[in-house]
């Protein structure tokens, strides 16, 4: 009981303003507190997973009740998750979340503890055994196949492994994609897919002033790829993307818009009964694929050197490959109609097809979340755990936030409601007594003695913070912001140096 | 001491230190309110120069708070340690939407044009109303003293069609 009185004299810092908290902070007073906290009687929650999700319902956690002390798991030796690994590197103002998750780390009941795979290094039930609570929050790792023939063939990839490779995910470090043709298409038409063609088509000047990895800029440098087209099986009033992403695909600077007009006959009168952020999003594509250009833009148009389109109502059916070449050459699209209207239309095959030679797909149709623990319940249809709320249903402790409770939709802030809805959900059960907290729990001690044992060595935060300083130095000597370490190797050397 | 806050904070003290133009995190959207607050003509402050704001945060209560004309009002619930859960999260560089506040339709006239930047992220805000604006690019005047923001509710079903839609 001791170590929680001390924590609420600690606590003052917490509630009574952020200068003397940032200063304590600040002058490096550090909270080596926290080995001593853990050996209190508080309720104990782990959090598996850093990403969005994993650090806001850590930090709503923290914030609402004065005693809860937090651990967060994490299977790369590296924080934040998609904001470092899927958030687009020239969207350097969105991943300012990052501060926040750094403050939440720092905070004296919260630890991280990297390089530690849970489901393989530590089991749930371990962690259930160690914790009053266990959210799981690791996100979407998978992704969905299209299930043609030829999706394997070379010259295929997924958005996931793309966007992983230019964003230095360890595991697509060796992708290597094949950029020397001039024609990608990509499938979906979602935000991912949107980040995918602006990469592919930005100007360097722009992508080298971001964190994309070096290997990324270079093989972009090299890159012949001229023309993105964007496919979906639906119509105009069906993208997936947000407003802000189409319009920085209208003014990519050295790219020009090329639609098909026929794709939106009748979109115009569909618009007025739309609510205004569909209407707006449509307005736009109306517009840039229909309206005449003014002289200012009708001049960029020409000085264009690199095309981008939308192809709607066409559905993938085949990737086709020249005899003998082991090697894509094109994609057959069968071509669809709506069924229905509004986001509920049902595409319907008419039976006929077209082919477009292309030396690149991308497969950005979606995410998926995969199971990491025989013991947890898992829907394989939906693809993520199924709960109430953020409660798993029949396992009493065991709660679930971000993408593995809802699947993979939604920008942030979507994630931040989740996580916080969830974050309240196991403070009501808290309150109520349905999760007793009161036996007291051993927390990471127990955990880190089952990790010693296996050999894992987790990376702490202030471990990371070397790696960070590292990549942040070498970024320097390049001028960006970043130069991320591209193997999981050699984030572990930086972290114990 | 609101969390959220804390980074933020720093970040913003520090802009404000470099006249917000010359850090990392002074990105374009940042950049752009300063430029747009700059430009009211803010006069020397004064103490008694201030403007009167009152907040209705998620539980109905209100808060009131003084304020400098020239301030954005995301810099005031920082400036302020408002605990608005999740308030601000791209740090006021119109990445996000979770600075929306909702206005009466009397003030909501007295605040100024609306890029389309702004639009594109409020158009991802829950509870989106015909009076809304983004906290962040909302320049404090004095035209505006005591004037009322009334910080959203998120609400699960909004949500639920949303992440339900693609």
């Amino acid at each position: 009981m001791s170590s929680c009185r001390l924590l609420l004299s600690q606590l003052k810092l917490w509630t009574s303003g952020g200068n003397k908290w940032k200063r304590g902070l600040n002058k490096g007073t550090g909270w080596s507190g926290k080995a001593f906290l853990s050996t209190s009687s508080c309720p104990k929650v782990c959090i598996v997973g850093s990403g969005p999700a994993g650090f806001y319902t850590a930090q709503h956690l923290i914030k609402a009740r004065q005693d809860v002390e937090v651990d967060i798991y994490e299977r790369l030796p590296v924080p934040f998750g998609l904001v470092r690994f899927g958030v687009a590197p020239d969207h350097p103002e969105v991943k300012n979340v990052i501060n926040t998750f750094t403050q939440t780390a720092k905070h004296p009941r919260c630890s991280f503890y990297g390089n530690v795979n849970v489901g393989k290094d530590v089991t749930i039930s371990e962690l259930q055994q160690a914790y009053h609570a266990v959210v799981l929050s690791y996100g979407a790792e998978g992704n969905r196949r299209m299930g043609i023939p030829g999706e394997d063939l070379p010259g295929v990839y997924s958005a996931k492994d793309f966007v992983g490779w230019y964003n230095g995910l360890p595991s697509c470090r060796e992708l290597n994609p094949d950029l020397s043709c001039e024609t990608a298409v990509i499938l979906g038409q979602g935000n991912v897919a949107l980040d995918v063609a602006r990469i592919l088509l930005s100007p360097l000047d722009i992508l080298k002033k971001t964190d994309i990895t070096q290997p990324a800029l270079e093989a972009l440098a090299e890159s012949r790829v001229q023309k993105v087209l964007i496919v979906g099986r639906r119509g105009p009033m069906q993208v997936a993307c947000t407003i802000k992403e189409l319009r920085e695909m209208v003014n990519l600077p050295g790219t020009r818009p090329e639609m098909l007009a026929a794709d939106f006959e009748g979109i115009p009168e569909a618009l007025k009964d739309v609510a205004r952020p569909r209407k707006r999003l449509t307005e736009l594509l109306l517009k840039t694929a229909l309206e005449a250009p003014g002289d200012k833009e009708l001049e960029r148009r020409k000085n264009a050197t690199k095309v981008w389109g939308f192809r709607f109502y066409r559905s993938p059916t085949e990737i086709l490959s020249e005899p003998n070449l082991n090697r894509m050459s094109g994609i057959r699209l069968a071509v669809n109609r709506l069924e229905g209207s509004g986001d509920g239309a049902q595409a319907v095959l008419t039976g006929e097809v077209e082919d477009v030679s292309c030396g690149l797909v991308i497969s950005s149709i979606g995410y998926r979340s995969l199971p990491i623990d025989p013991t947890v319940p898992f829907d394989p249809h939906r693809a993520i755990v199924p709960n109430s709320l953020g409660r798993v249903p029949q396992a009493a402790g065991l709660y679930c936030s971000g993408w593995l409770k809802t699947g993979p939709t939604g920008v942030i802030a979507t994630t931040m409601n989740n996580s916080f809805d969830t974050a309240r959900s196991l403070l009501e059960d808290m309150e109520s007594g349905t999760l007793d907290v009161s036996p007291a729990r051993t927390g990471s001690q127990v955990v880190s003695r089952l990790l010693e044992e296996r050999g894992v060595k987790p990376v702490t935060f202030s471990d990371w913070e070397k790696i960070d300083s590292l990549e942040t130095k070498r970024g320097d000597a390049r001028g960006k912001p970043r130069e991320k370490l591209l193997t999981v190797e050699e984030m572990l050397t930086a972290a114990r140096t | 001491m609101a969390l959220v806050t804390a980074g933020r904070r720093f970040v913003q003290v520090t802009l404000r230190e470099f006249s917000r133009r010359s850090t990392a995190a002074a990105s374009w959207g940042a950049w752009r309110t300063a430029e747009r607050c700059f430009s009211a003509g803010t006069p020397p402050l004064r103490s008694d120069n201030k403007v009167t704001v009152n907040f209705i945060n998620r539980d109905g209560e209100k808060i009131t708070v003084k304020a400098s004309p020239g301030d954005s009002l995301l810099d005031v619930v920082i400036n302020e340690d408002l605990d608005f859960d999740g308030f601000g999260a791209c740090e006021g560089t119109l990445a996000c939407s979770t600075c929306h506040l909702i206005f009466d339709e009397d003030v909501y006239k007295k605040l100024g044009p609306v890029t389309d930047e702004e639009m594109d992220m409020l158009d991802l805000a829950y509870g989106l109303t015909e009076t809304s604006r983004l906290g962040c690019q909302i320049c404090l005047t004095k035209s505006l003293d005591g004037m009322v923001a009334r910080v959203p509710e998120s609400v699960a079903d909004i949500r639920q069609s949303k992440d339900g839609s693609a």
